[in-house]
């Protein structure tokens, strides 16, 4: 396997891990409101206490002016973190909430939020994404297989679906619907709306892939040898291979963006179950920003994704597969 | 020649229609689907059966899903979109208003995108190694940056030193939260197609004849170089609309993505397809513009399809 196919991979499986797993790495739930921690800020964490090094350690948190949102740092007593014991990293509870990314309005811990998060907002980007992978599979093959005027059809109506404004479709299918929903119905509702707008980008490249290799001696010895439409296209398919990569890490991001915008415009998910971007609907107040910019740890997030994803993409060099010019996020955002 | 043109231009003509007619329809359907009606919010507040029988009967909901098409599509070559329930003013009306604000949000983000990312493409297709790498690097992170991310940085950056307003209705953060990721695409395709024009034959040639290699790199590769990057720009359209609905709701812009938000939130369909039908149409028209533009440079273009 190539070194570039590789990195691809280790994106898309960071993704899914994260999706599975970041829950199971906060070290409070997300909706634990702590007392006396609004806006708290970000807890350092310390290697050296009183000139001598130690294990990794965080001072105690103490609130010094209720009004002005005021913290300080307890230098008197280190307390040590502990490991996978709640999450990743916790500290005493008689010594205070461990606030890594600090706290949002009502005192609950971001990185904790940050986490429960990823869920939400991968896990709608991934189911989208498969359903994308299905349907774009299917119709590009059908049509890259028969040719004629199915082909023509297949590939005006994805021409078309690309030409809709992402955004808008979504809030004409969201008007719709019941606005009030359970998480689960609103993460079946959102990745259905990803598959049904993303599909073109995989269906166009998987169609070009199968009409040039459908010319190629193996497929035409597969033709002599009897084999059906189907049983020839399901030949060619691993040809694609490479491509659907890369267009998995490219769409990954643009679905991830597109979850964010919906549930920031109030349309996804509640504050209850809050993913990405129900987490930034709380943080544009430009006003909050400048004193508490710890609320913006979602876009941070979200673009760490993104940049991930663009740093494994194969370099402009090498030549590009069909659907490069759709780098932009095509789905909403 | 020129009637080869013509025919062009007419058969993109007539596929930007198409896509509006059949945006409007779907956008009718998906209204006749949805549960409810006009009428239905007001038996939900208590009105009489009676009475939202009326209304029913006035707006002409009650007469066949067949006829309701046909008066509609007729209402639509008038400009006529229907009835905002929640405003009770024409949707035509509300949608106009919020087309001009949308339209010049995206012609302003638009032209700083193209005023950044075209040049800087065709430098760092020209510049040296290290240079080329900064500028790769620059155009990285930018594309990581989705209006969404890109607004709020701005919202920081501007709080912090002041340098942006943040009041509602200024334009400056808005656009540059919409232009800068789009630059950055710009910049990738454009650096590319520069590079591909200037180990062309064509370049070669006219290197050949001792044009200076100033003039190469902007006139002869950048016109070989534009018709991919045209090319690209349809995509980028329906990518811009669609960024500027939560760039809108975010900056109070008040366009139509902002419009339709609202919309959705009281449950105003026929606002809602109104808006989707105006982006529709600002999309046609600009890939249309994008077509015909790309027609001009490159006669193999008019040829194809």
């Amino acid at each position: 396997m190539s070194r570039g196919r590789r990195r691809l991979i280790w994106v898309a499986g960071g993704a899914v891990l994260l999706a599975v797993l970041g829950p199971a790495l906060a070290p409070h739930t997300p909706t634990a409101q702590f007392a006396d921690r609004a806006y708290a800020p970000p807890m350092r964490v310390h290697l050296f206490h009183q000139g001598s090094l130690r294990a990794p350690f965080v001072y105690r948190q103490v609130l010094v002016d209720r009004v002005l949102r005021q913290y300080a740092e307890d230098t008197a007593v280190p307390v040590s973190l502990r490991w996978l014991r709640h999450g990743l990293a916790s500290i005493d509870e008689a010594q205070g909430p461990l606030l890594l990314l600090g706290a949002d309005s009502l005192g609950r811990d971001m990185l904790s939020r940050v986490l429960h998060g990823a869920r939400w907002s991968l896990g709608v980007a991934l189911t989208g994404l498969a359903g994308a992978l299905a349907i774009g599979i299917f119709v590009g093959a059908l049509a890259g297989a028969t040719g004629g005027r199915v082909e023509a059809v297949l590939m005006w109506s994805a021409d078309f679906v690309l030409a809709l404004p992402g955004a808008y479709l979504v809030l004409v299918l969201r008007g719709m619907l019941p606005p009030v929903l359970t998480p689960w119905e609103i993460l079946g509702f959102m990745s259905l709306l990803m598959a049904a707008s993303a599909w073109p980008h995989v269906a166009r490249g998987v169609r070009a892939i199968v009409a040039t290799e459908r010319q190629r001696e193996y497929a035409e010895a597969a033709r002599a040898a009897g084999a059906g439409r189907w049983r020839i296209a399901w030949t060619l398919l691993p040809a694609a291979r490479g491509f659907l990569l890369v267009e998995v890490v490219l769409l990954l991001p643009a679905l991830l963006v597109a979850e964010a915008t919906i549930s920031f415009l109030g349309l996804g998910f509640p504050d209850s179950s809050a993913s990405w971007g129900t987490m930034l609907d709380a943080a544009y107040n430009p006003q909050l920003l400048a004193e508490a910019p710890w609320l913006l740890a979602p876009a941070a997030a979200i673009f760490l994704v993104t940049l991930a994803a663009q740093i494994a993409q194969p370099p402009a060099s090498e030549p590009a597969p069909a659907a490069a010019p759709s780098a932009a996020s095509p789905a909403v955002a | 020649m020129s009637g080869s043109l013509f025919a062009f231009v007419l058969r993109r003509v007539v596929a930007a229609l198409a896509f509006i007619f059949l945006v409007a329809t779907a956008a009718f359907a998906l209204v006749q689907l949805a549960p409810g009606d006009a009428a239905s919010h007001l038996e939900l507040s208590g009105t009489s059966p009676e009475a939202a029988a009326a209304v029913r009967a006035r707006l002409g909901l009650d007469q066949p899903e067949s006829l309701q098409f046909a008066r509609w599509v007729r209402g639509l070559a008038r400009l006529d979109l229907g009835q905002s329930t929640a405003y009770e003013r024409p949707v035509a009306e509300l949608v106009a208003a919020g087309f001009l604000k949308t339209a010049m949000l995206a012609s302003t983000a638009l032209i700083l995108a193209t005023a950044i990312g075209v040049p800087a493409g065709v430098l760092i297709a020209a510049a040296r190694r290290r240079w080329a790498t900064l500028g790769g690097a620059v155009s990285l992170v930018l594309l990581s940056c989705p209006p969404i991310v890109a607004t709020l940085a701005l919202m920081l950056l501007a709080v912090r030193t002041g340098w942006l307003s943040v009041q509602s209705g200024a334009l400056a953060l808005p656009a540059l939260a919409l232009a800068l990721p789009m630059a950055a695409v710009l910049e990738r395709v454009q650096s590319r197609a520069s590079a591909e024009a200037l180990d062309s034959r064509g370049v070669a040639a006219a290197m050949a004849r001792g044009i200076p290699r100033r003039r190469l790199i902007w006139v002869h590769a950048l016109r070989q170089s534009l018709v991919p990057v045209l090319g690209v720009y349809g995509i980028v359209m329906a990518t811009l609309f669609s960024g500027s609905v939560a760039v809108e709701v975010m900056t109070a812009w008040p366009g139509l993505g902002q419009l339709a938000v609202r919309a959705v939130r009281t449950r105003d369909l026929f606002l809602v397809t109104g808006c989707a039908m105006a982006v529709a149409t600002m999309i046609a028209l600009a890939q249309l513009a994008a077509d015909l533009l790309r027609a001009a440079l490159d006669p193999r273009v008019r040829e194809a399809r």
